[in-house]
């Protein structure tokens, strides 16, 4: 009698959940957009690797592969599929190809986009369509001090923590330099990046001198030029948030002429080139992931799942767009994880992935994700930053020192410019 | 006094690079009036061809020194293999075509060769930095060059300084000048005028990889790289004349100085200098500086 009891039980467990497994099996397939650079100078260092990640993760998450809490089957139990598209071709490009997204291959979402010129003409785009969109990598500060948005969110920090982290592991480890430099791209990302290190930079040593900032066109090649006005400049600190093949070139051209050895350099995006150009990369420059990535990346769970999987599969460490990528993915799933429940086990609707997401916070290869500036939209993370040093020919970072989110970020609602201006106050 | 030294040998660096990868595209204007723009690619194959074929080289163990060679046969080697193929193969058939059209075909061809290096080599950067630092540097004043530097000085001397001998001292010269001069005259008079474009449309490609092959030992050879250099030497050979080798020659060095002038005293105008520089020369010289008077044809 009891045992029949039990098994009236568990068959009437078993038809309760049946609507929400049949659900889950025969749901349609999630389908995210996913874009970034394939070809042109951002391809190798960014968007190659960004895909690889995209395409490793989601194919481990089809496969329950990942680890908690990331482990269930897709996105709720729903197959992720993805149409992969190429960042390149300049912003209005990529307007018409996001609008093919949406209107043509009635993508669920887009993850993408690594210039900060697309996401500038992305984002209000992506507001008019109602589609959620999360920039996973793009750098530039202005998206959410502009504007607010429903259906856009960038779970990557913004370029202001890579430079205030620069400025204030400068002050760490040379608290008596007395002028800077700077060498960097001429566009959203180049200018502010700079921007935001000088008056850091002023904050943090007020008697510092800018000596020169050059500001190259993007994909420029030759920099011999301006490495000259770097030279003469004789600051103690050279500075660039340069970053693709332009980065590549920059290190080359100024390896022979000894610009990094004359003066330090602060390389703020400089982990994407250090298995590539071990020989050019002189001891003691500074080199920065863009946050807690790559050497700077926590020992957790995820971080040694996605170093283990991508190498594995693609024979390299993961660089920083990589777990960038990785995370993007991981907050939308939960996101819309936490929908699905909260809509009775039914596929969510955009907005209502969209406030799940929204002020959320999750862990990922590069430790906690807090969105928490933007009104909930723009992730804020700590912050990690190093020196070279060449071992066995290979650059490893040595002096790491890191910083928690809420000191090298400012705080909701204030303009990045205006916090550092106002000297760091929370 | 020493910055203005540092100005003078960065605008010298500028110019030569620039007039190498500018000349074949003024050259194959002037013989054949097409505005080539497989000029870029030619030069992104060459640079590839010697990344590829110098990274090989240098991988095996051969003596470095001669790394330089196999950079220039390498951008002869990958020119040889694709100018012929699209003069005879594709451009031969359009020469009647008005210039527009065939300036549309460059570019088709372009996006093609574009994916076609694609194909070839992937996406990946390919680096082969060991040529750069090879000859050690040399100081002017404060500043550290490579000496690898002059090696594009002297490329630029010798093809603008053979190219001048070739035209103007040679019996292919004179023929040469008769094709440019008039090619359905010379044709009458019996000069194979096919044979001519087949040549100069694969010299001139040629210096565009060897441009290409000898910048890749300074950039990550990534794909795009033929995009940047079309436009700039499109500035450099409007500014002197579409056609013209000194003004190609002048071209650059005038695009070269204020470039590397601007950078040292004014970095904020770099981006816009080049192209002021060339609107001033069109709107004053609209053939540019050295433009010839044409006769008029009845």
């Amino acid at each position: 009698m009891h045992s029949l009891k039990k098994l009236s039980t568990a068959v009437a467990a078993a038809l309760a959940l049946a609507p929400v497994t049949v659900l889950a099996q025969d749901a349609a397939p999630v389908k995210i957009g996913v874009v970034a650079f394939l070809s042109g100078a951002a391809a190798s260092p960014f968007g190659v690797p960004a895909r690889n990640a995209a395409e490793l993760v989601i194919e481990l998450m089809n496969a329950g592969k990942a680890p908690a809490p990331y482990n269930t089957k897709g996105f709720g139990g729903s197959k992720i599929e993805t149409v992969i598209i190429d960042e390149s071709g300049g912003t209005t490009t990529q307007v018409t190809e996001f609008r093919n997204l949406v209107q043509r291959h009635n993508v669920d979402m887009v993850i993408g986009y690594i210039s900060s010129g697309s996401c500038v003409g992305i984002a209000p785009v992506a507001e008019e369509l109602k589609k959620l969109t999360n920039f996973f990598d793009c750098g530039t500060p202005r998206i959410f001090e502009d504007a607010s948005y429903k259906y856009v969110f960038r779970t990557s920090p913004h370029s202001t923590m890579d430079n205030v982290g620069a400025a204030m592991y400068l002050k760490d480890v040379k608290p008596n330099m007395k002028a800077i430099a700077g060498i960097n791209q001429n566009y959203a990302w180049g200018q502010d990046s700079w921007g935001d290190f000088e008056a850091s930079m002023k904050h943090l040593f007020p008697k510092i001198a800018v000596k020169t900032s050059q500001m190259p066109k993007l994909f420029a090649g030759q920099y011999n030029a301006e490495i000259s006005t770097v030279m003469g400049a004789k600051a103690d600190v050279v500075h660039s948030s340069f970053w693709d093949g332009d980065l590549e070139a920059l290190v080359l051209q100024a390896a022979p002429r000894g610009l990094f050895k004359k003066s330090t350099g602060v390389l703020t995006a400089g982990e994407t080139i250090m298995a590539k150009l071990a020989k050019q990369i002189p001891d003691g420059t500074i080199l920065g992931a863009r946050g807690p990535f790559g050497p700077y990346a926590p020992d957790n769970a995820y971080s040694r799942w996605l170093k283990k999987e991508f190498q594995e599969r693609y024979q390299v460490l993961p660089t920083y767009p990589s777990y960038q990528m990785a995370q993007a993915i991981m907050g939308v799933k939960l996101a819309w994880e936490k929908a699905q429940a909260a809509n009775g086990g039914k596929r969510p609707s955009n907005e209502q992935v969209a406030a799940a997401l929204e002020h959320s916070t999750f862990e990922g290869p590069g430790g906690t994700v807090k969105m928490a500036l933007g009104k909930g939209h723009q992730a804020i993370m700590e912050t990690a930053y190093g020196m070279s040093k060449v071992v066995g020919g290979k650059v490893t970072v040595t002096k790491v020192k890191r910083y928690p989110a809420e000191v090298v970020n400012p705080p909701e609602g204030v303009k990045a410019a205006d916090w550092i201006a106002g000297g760091f106050k929370h | 006094m020493a910055e203005f030294v540092t100005v003078l040998v960065d605008g010298i660096f500028y110019s030569a690079w620039l007039f190498v990868a500018a000349v074949g595209l003024t050259l194959i204007y002037g013989v054949m009036k097409i505005v080539n723009l497989t000029h870029g690619s030619f030069y992104a194959l060459g640079a590839y061809a010697g990344a590829s074929f110098t990274g090989a080289w240098i991988a095996h163990g051969y003596p470095p020194m001669l790394s330089y060679a196999v950079l220039l046969a390498a951008a002869i080697i990958i020119t040889l293999v694709f100018a012929p193929l699209i003069e005879r193969g594709i451009l031969r058939f359009m020469y009647a075509k008005e210039e527009v059209v065939i300036l549309l075909i460059t570019y088709s061809l372009f996006l093609i060769l574009e994916d076609v290096i694609k194909l070839i080599w992937g996406v990946d950067p390919y680096f082969v930095s060991e040529p750069y630092g090879l000859l050690g540097s040399f100081d002017v004043g404060e500043m550290t060059y490579p000496t690898y530097n002059l090696i594009l000085v002297g490329i630029a001397i010798v093809s603008g300084s053979g190219l001048t001998l070739l035209l103007q001292g040679t019996r292919i010269g004179k023929l040469l000048r008769t094709v440019i001069h008039d090619p359905e005259v010379s044709r009458a008079m019996g000069i194979n005028v096919d044979r001519f474009y087949l040549v100069t449309f694969t010299f001139g490609s040629m210096l565009a990889a060897i441009g290409g092959a000898f910048t890749a030992p300074t950039v990550s050879v990534v794909p795009g790289l033929g995009v940047e250099i079309i436009v700039l030497s499109f500035a450099v050979v409007v500014i002197g004349g579409l056609g013209s080798l000194p003004g190609a020659a002048l071209g650059a060095v005038i695009v070269g100085l204020v470039r590397s002038a601007t950078i040292h005293y004014v970095p904020a105008l770099e981006l816009f200098v080049i192209y002021f520089v060339m609107a001033m020369v069109l709107a004053f010289r609209p053939r540019g500086l050295f433009s010839l008077a044409e006769p008029r044809k009845i």
